[in-house]
């Protein structure tokens, strides 16, 4: 129904702070992208500007194909679900669905019939003529939903909207978001701190930092190369493990010494994920790729998978062992991973292709 | 309570019973004498037990009109007194619902300023400025009317700080939640700020209004003609030093009938109120 244009888009507080410092974003039709960065990177800024609740220092936001910089949030045509999702306390859930379509001058029966299919579609039938404090978490988030949905915006806009809620109703509502979204077809922005709810949700992943874009494009692809190591280290749980490396006479080598073969020049950091490498008693075999000798210091099982906490390699690094481990802390083991599972970054952080 | 032991309730029960009568027999003797003849109630003992004259000295003082204040009735002076009370808990809540509104939800130059200028206004209150509060009700020729009674009480800072306080709480996306519905400053006010300020604007109205109904000194002032006088003056004027002159058995009905608006006031408004507090509750 309609794309998102971010040209470069700028903003600067009173005081000159730089909240966001030239973000250049494209969001296709239908697609819903995430914003995601640590809090204080400016993804809830960028998301405001959008909808039109912050001013545009620079840059251009069109929606549709067309600038929206200086129209009101109420002209834009998008529908917002914000983090405490600011429902009208005094209003009943049909009220509240109604109210941007009451002041739209929509009729009557057409705002009856749409509110009525918002609330079969989000199974709050039962609940139409509740006020909002009568209701649970969950149940208000989808009344916000609801009251988004009603409007039949071109874009969807949400400001961290899981972030109330406990785990398990966080999962489910996840869930729901995407596939609403998805048989709504509605172009959507999402900002969230949450890597989790980043990878699941995003058809586009945008990874946001002080204000720039780190990294965007398709999410299995920022995991699987990520562009710096502030990527490496945001996206993933655990985080990837990261290495600074020193650099002598013949390259970069760890710091205990340990030559590394595969290192590309120039390389400050070695990164592997979690689950690429494999932890096992030293046996001396020659092996391609990293093996670094390894001292336990903590173990979480978590069932599935257990996390072996180890130092290593003048760091420390976290590997992931499928269903229940055997090493105990103490243990002395050998952390191997396979070269093209080994990340390479240079000094600025950012990636080094390997060789 | 912990431990409720028969004694520990009788005696709070007889504590209460006792302070009870302290506050409500000069009520209750109040309206024993409003019932009585002039005669009765000047040959003491005063009886302790309501008279037959009850409907006489009612109708008399409502709408035949009382000797000692010009021959105005009480009724007038009940509808001055409701206008005035009125006028001023429904204007002040009117002015500083605005002003509080425009100071937290708009940015506009001075915007500080205007606080503080209200703000101040605080440490001015009638007496202080009343004599060329009283020079300007002259010059606009405002003395004996409703408009000279209700004016210079109007402005509140009391009220406007109030509201100022409670709209600082309002949640800034509810504000944003409105603004993409659509939501214009109007529109905003109307259907959201106004039924969320509800109970304020009920439990000021009483305190208000009550304000306003004992009012002394500045109705003193600003109105001359009997007629337009408010029930606490009138009740002052009726009582002369002499006690024959006095006309007691209607200060007792006029005094009667002066505590009841107020009353109705915050029955009527206390049930509103609580329904208010029990809505809004979280």
């Amino acid at each position: 129904m309609a794309t998102v244009d971010l040209r470069d888009v700028r903003k600067t507080y009173a005081g000159n702070v730089e909240a966001v410092k030239g973000v250049s974003i494209a969001i296709a039709d239908k697609a819903l992208c995430v914003l995601v960065g640590p809090s204080g990177c400016g993804k809830s800024t960028l998301l405001r500007m959008i909808a039109g609740l912050e001013t545009i220092t620079d840059g251009t936001v069109a929606i549709d194909g067309k600038v929206v910089n200086t129209t009101g949030p109420a002209e834009r045509d998008i529908a917002m679900v914000f983090q405490n999702y600011a429902l009208y306390p005094h209003m009943k859930v049909y009220d509240n669905m109604a109210y941007g379509l009451r002041n739209r001058g929509t009729p009557r029966d057409e705002i009856d019939r749409r509110v009525r299919e918002a609330a079969e579609k989000l199974e709050l039938g039962a609940l139409l003529d509740r006020r909002p404090r009568e209701l649970s978490g969950g149940q208000r988030q989808r009344v916000a939903m609801g009251r988004a949905i009603v409007r039949n915006p071109k874009v969807f806009l949400f400001d961290e909207p899981l972030s109330n809620l406990d785990a398990k109703l966080r999962g489910q509502m996840r869930v729901e978001i995407k596939n609403l979204q998805r048989s709504l077809g509605v172009t959507s922005v999402y900002v969230t701190h949450d890597q989790l709810e980043a990878m699941t949700l995003a058809d586009t992943l945008v990874v946001m930092n002080a204000g720039r874009v780190e990294q965007a494009g398709n999410p299995l692809d920022i995991y699987e190369k990520p562009a710096s190591t502030f990527v490496a280290s945001f996206i993933g749980a655990p985080p990837m493990n990261l290495l600074s490396l020193s650099q002598n006479g013949d390259g970069p080598a760890l710091p205990d010494g340990a030559k590394l073969a595969a290192a590309p020049k120039g390389a400050a950091t070695l990164g592997f994920r979690p689950e690429d490498a494999e932890a096992t008693v030293a046996n001396g075999a020659a092996h391609e790729g990293l093996s670094l000798p390894a001292t336990v210091e903590g173990v979480e099982p978590v069932g599935a998978e257990s996390f072996l906490y180890c130092a290593a390699g003048g760091g420390r690094i976290v590997v992931r062992v499928a269903g229940r481990a055997t090493a105990n802390p103490g243990d002395r083991l050998e952390v191997k991973a396979k070269p093209e599972k080994l990340h390479w970054f240079d000094r600025e952080g950012r990636r080094v292709s390997s060789i | 309570m912990i431990g409720q032991s028969p004694i520990r309730i009788g005696i709070a029960h007889i504590v209460l019973i006792l302070g009870i009568v302290v506050v409500a027999f000069p009520i209750y003797y109040t309206f024993v004498a409003s019932t009585h003849s002039l005669q009765t109630i000047l040959r003491p003992p005063l009886p302790l037990v309501p008279g037959d004259r009850f409907f006489e000295n009612y109708w008399t003082a409502l709408f035949g009109g009382v000797g000692r204040i010009g021959g105005v009735s009480v009724g007038t002076l009940l509808l001055n007194t409701t206008v005035m009370a009125l006028g001023i808990a429904v204007g002040k809540i009117v002015i500083s619902i605005l002003s509080a509104y425009a100071i937290v939800f708009f940015r506009f130059p001075l915007r500080m300023m205007f606080f503080w200028l209200i703000f101040i206004t605080l440490m001015l209150p009638v007496e202080v400025r009343i004599l060329p509060t009283y020079k300007v009700m002259v010059d606009f020729g405002l003395i004996d009317t409703y408009a000279g009674l209700t004016l210079p009480l109007m402005a509140s800072a009391t009220a406007t700080l109030l509201f100022r306080q409670f709209f600082l709480t309002i949640p800034g996306e509810l504000v944003e939640a409105a603004r993409v519905d659509g939501a214009g400053p109007w529109r905003f006010f109307k259907d959201i700020l106004l039924p969320l300020s509800k109970t304020n604007i009920a439990a000021l109205f009483v305190i208000l209004f009550i304000y306003g109904w004992t009012q002394y000194l500045w109705p003193l002032l600003v109105t001359n003609r009997n007629d337009m006088g408010t029930i606490v003056i009138a009740l002052k004027k009726m009582i002369s030093f002499a006690d024959a002159d006095t006309e007691w058995h209607l200060v007792m009905v006029t005094s009667i009938l002066a505590i009841v608006p107020p009353i109705l006031v915050v029955l009527f408004m206390q049930r509103w109120f609580v329904k208010g507090l029990v809505e809004t509750e979280k």
